[in-house]
């Protein structure tokens, strides 16, 4: 079974990369990008074949190591 | 007094961090990351700069989770001083013995200059050698130095006098301006600034030794 973890800044945190990506952008040429936000994604390769205790492990896995909560949110996607 | 030097594959400044604690009269251990416990005896625990495991996920986060990181957070908890500098400030922030986070720096450039920092609290054994309000110079090196705390921390942390040090010209838009963080127990400070690059007048200054000397002054007979 495969997971899929999403790892995105939360709102409110300023993003300086996606700032750069933003205005690489208008450089571009590309007008009318008001915001860029640059995540991570994370895929996991698990033994596990129950799909609601693979949620429970990945959901343990991003509280521990994957996202820093403090500023980070994730969203896991099993697949 | 007996200092621990951390290791961790990717540290550079650790024999730099073992000098300034030596020419302050400690003995030092250097601890390798793979080691579950710490030598006997340890007064302070360092954790040196770098770049630990390639910065990787996160500044920090996978040095956070090493076998020697769950003995040094024992050691905190315990009451054991620890000082994190630069990337060991990213770690000590990631395994909770520090609050906030460093993030990317806002003007997205590695950052590598000497900088005048304000000494914004006396009241720890590492600052006991300055004076409140003391203007200090430490070298800064890094890409990922934005202390980032919500308005609570920032407050929370000015209300209990936990800001070590801050920024004079802030270098990579950190909250508050905010340098260097105390633990609750004032015994665990996390500095993006290096005071252990700045030991000897050949490093273009030696604002830092007045720091180990206090750490060796107060912990020598600890």
């Amino acid at each position: 079974m495969k997971a899929r973890v999403h790892v995105m800044l939360k709102d409110g945190v300023l993003d300086p990369q996606g700032e750069a990506v933003r205005h690489a952008l208008g450089t571009l040429g590309f007008a009318g990008v008001d915001g860029v936000r640059q995540g991570k994604v994370i895929e996991l390769d698990l033994a596990e074949s129950d799909a609601v205790k693979a949620a429970a492990s990945v959901k343990d896995m991003c509280e521990r190591l994957l996202a820093n909560t403090v500023i980070e949110s994730y969203q896991i996607e099993i697949v | 007094m007996h200092a621990g030097v951390v290791v961790f594959p990717g540290s550079n400044c650790d024999r730099d961090l073992a000098v300034a604690f030596e020419r302050a009269g400690a003995q030092v251990s250097m601890v390798w990351h793979k080691e579950s416990e710490l030598p006997q005896g340890l007064d302070i625990i360092g954790i040196p700069g770098g770049f630990s495991f390639g910065d990787y996920l996160r500044c920090g986060a996978i040095a956070a989770q090493s076998p020697i990181c769950r003995a040094v957070v024992d050691h905190a908890n315990r009451g054991g001083f620890v000082i994190g500098v630069c990337n060991g400030f990213q770690i000590l922030c990631e395994t909770g013995l520090l609050p906030g986070i460093l993030m990317r720096n806002a003007g997205l450039k590695f950052v590598c200059k000497t900088v005048e920092l304000t000494v914004a609290s006396a009241n720890c054994v590492f600052t006991s050698g300055y004076r409140k309000g003391q203007i200090v110079r430490y070298p800064v090196a890094h890409h990922d130095g934005n202390y980032t705390a919500d308005a609570n921390l920032i407050s929370r942390l000015n209300g209990e006098d936990r800001v070590a040090f801050r920024y004079g010209d802030n270098p990579n838009g950190s909250s508050d301006d905010i340098a260097g963080v105390l633990s609750q127990n004032r015994r665990v400070l996390g500095v993006m600034p290096h005071p252990e690059r700045a030991v000897d007048l050949a490093h273009g200054g030696d604002n830092g030794s007045s720091l180990f000397k206090a750490l060796a002054s107060v912990l020598e007979n600890a």
